[in-house]
Order: structure tokens, then sequence, then C-alpha cells
């Protein structure tokens, strides 16, 4: 098991995890997701080939209601 | 009323009918999201990226009520407060949803929400170097507006008032500044509180208006969406045509000749 951070929590997952399995794993769309790694884009053509490293930080975003006034 | 209907505006090479555009925050649900929208007879939707919910990936989501095909998704960066996260957010949302238009939001102050320009500036620097279409928040100083222009932001929007305020357009000379000195569509963003607001905005000759508290913060906000519909018609084809001038003292509208 590696540990990554994940949307700012800690989370464990099996070694040579790629991002596609990791989006599988948590039930998400990868059509209607994005995600980031270390800062970096991750283009969605990629996911497959992406094979997560322990302390790799990711945040997976998506689209929510929002006008003007809203905060993290 | 054909006239209305060839009215058309143009933001990044995309045509438009409705000059209004709505966000989609602060509903009560979905449902209630969906039916405002639709009221408002809005083709452009802002909308917020966030964070997945990785423990409860089943939640319901936006794109299942507002189908993006339908509606054209615009992301900007409400809550930002420095141009890095709002750059980083606007790249995430290029991802997520596969299109360059974007709305670029940069605040300063938690208080007044008013526009770190400085931040605005590098940001909207940074994007257009990427190739995104940046309508751009901002403050209502027309020599910042021209600069934005100058960059190549595709529209120019000026806030009325405070975000979330609902105290009207308090800005009419500089906002009737900004769309005299303006090459593309300048869109009255935040301020608005009620109907004749968002007609004084287009009746300045705005190209549009932007909000979003108006009308999901009303009692009744479907109502209120589909006054805000007629409202920014009403403004539009009160400035297309052309206003009479004010005088100081009456002028009968009935002859005077004639008179028993």
């Amino acid at each position: 098991m590696i540990e990554i951070i994940l949307n700012g929590d800690r989370h464990k997952i099996e070694q040579s995890t790629s991002l596609v399995v990791l989006l599988q794993n948590l039930k998400l769309d990868p059509l209607k997701v994005a995600v980031e790694r270390n800062l970096e884009i991750v283009p969605k053509t990629t996911y497959q080939n992406v094979i997560l490293l322990d302390g790799d930080r990711l945040e997976i975003v998506h689209f929510i209601g929002g006008g003007n006034k809203d905060f993290l | 009323m054909t006239f209305s209907m060839n009215d058309t505006f143009t933001v990044a090479g995309k045509i438009f009918s409705s000059r209004l555009i709505v966000g989609t925050g602060k509903y009560k649900n979905f449902e209630e999201t969906k039916c405002a929208v639709e009221a408002s007879g809005s083709e452009i939707v802002t909308v917020a990226v966030r964070r997945v919910n990785v423990s409860d990936p089943s939640q319901p989501m936006l794109v299942d009520y507002l189908d993006p095909k339908k509606y054209t998704y615009l992301p900007n960066t409400a809550g930002c407060f420095t141009a890095d996260d709002a750059i980083r957010t606007l790249r995430l949302a290029r991802e997520a949803g596969g299109w360059n238009l974007v709305k670029l939001e940069v605040l300063g102050d938690q208080k007044t929400l008013y526009p770190n320009m400085i931040e605005t500036l590098h940001a909207a620097e940074v994007l257009i170097k990427e190739n995104f279409d940046v309508m751009v928040y901002c403050s209502d100083d027309p020599i910042l507006a021209k600069r934005l222009e100058d960059m190549g932001c595709c529209a120019i929007m000026p806030l009325g008032a405070p975000i979330g305020s609902g105290l009207g357009i308090q800005n009419p000379v500089q906002i009737r500044l900004i769309v005299e000195q303006s090459n593309v569509p300048v869109l009255v963003d935040a301020g608005v509180g009620t109907a004749s607001d968002a007609a004084i905005a287009m009746e300045l000759g705005c190209d549009g208006v932007l909000m979003n508290t108006a009308i999901a913060s009303a009692k009744d906000p479907i109502r209120m969406a589909h006054a805000m519909k007629f409202a920014v018609e009403a403004g539009r084809a009160a400035y297309l045509s052309g206003r009479m001038p004010k005088k100081m003292y009456a002028d009968p509208s009935s002859p005077l000749s004639g008179l028993i």
C-alpha cells in the first residue's frame, strides 16, 4: 500500500494503481471530473497511463452550482 | 417582434440570443436551479469548480440537471483570492468541461468581495497566453477596463454594486464610460437586486447582465427569473429605441390648437 493526498486528505491505495483505476474505485465518471496531480493538470486521455506514486497530491474536481459568492 | 429576435450577442465567436447570464448557486436544490434557469431564458450559466466529495460520489451532480450540451457552462473562479488559485481553477475547469470560455474573478476583500485588479490583470495575462477566452469580472475603472480589453479579454464585466448586495446600479456614469469605449461585450456582473436594476444596466447600453443572488434569494426565484428575462429584453429594446431627451419642464402631449 502507498499513501496519496486526495482532495486534502490522506488516502491509501495499492501500489501501481493507475488514475483510471482510482476513479473506478471511487465510482467517479472520468467524463465528469478533472484531475490535478502535484499541481499539473492530467489530460483525460492519459488517465490510463498515469501510475500513482507514494506522496502524490491529487485534486479531483467537478462543476457545482455557483454564481459569484461561493467560497472554498 | 422580429427586431428582438435578430438582436443577438456574440462573445468569443459564439452567438447567443439571450443577454442574461445566470449563476447556479444558492438554490434550494438542483430542481429549483433547473426551473429558474429555464424561466430566465439564459443560454449561459456560471458554474463553480469544487472538489468532488470522494466519500459519497453518488450525490446528484449539476450536469444531471442542466445539460452542458444545451447550456454554455461558464466556469468561474468565485472564491479565489489570488491569480494562482484562479489560474489553477480554470485549468481544471477546461479539463473537466473541454471548452475555453471562462469567467475570471479574483477577489480582494472578504467584506466587500471587491475585485483585486492587480491579481486579475496577472491572471488574465497568463490565461490569454494559454488560449482561454476570458470574460473578466472587474472594477468599474474605465482605464483598467481598457487595459483588460487590450490584453485580449473577450468580455468586460464591471460590478454595478458589491456581489450579493442587491443594491442596483450604483455607478451608471462609470458603466456608461466603459460601454462607450469598449469594442468587446460589456456586461454588468454583480449588484442587481430586482428587475428594474437589470433594465437600467441594459438601458446604459450594456450587452448583457450576469446575476445570481437576485434570482436565487428572491422569495419566488422562478418568478423572479422570469421577471429578469423581461427586464433585460425591455432594457435592451429601450436602449436600441433611443430614449427621449430629458426636459426641465412639462411638454403637453395633446395639441393646444382647437381648444374650446
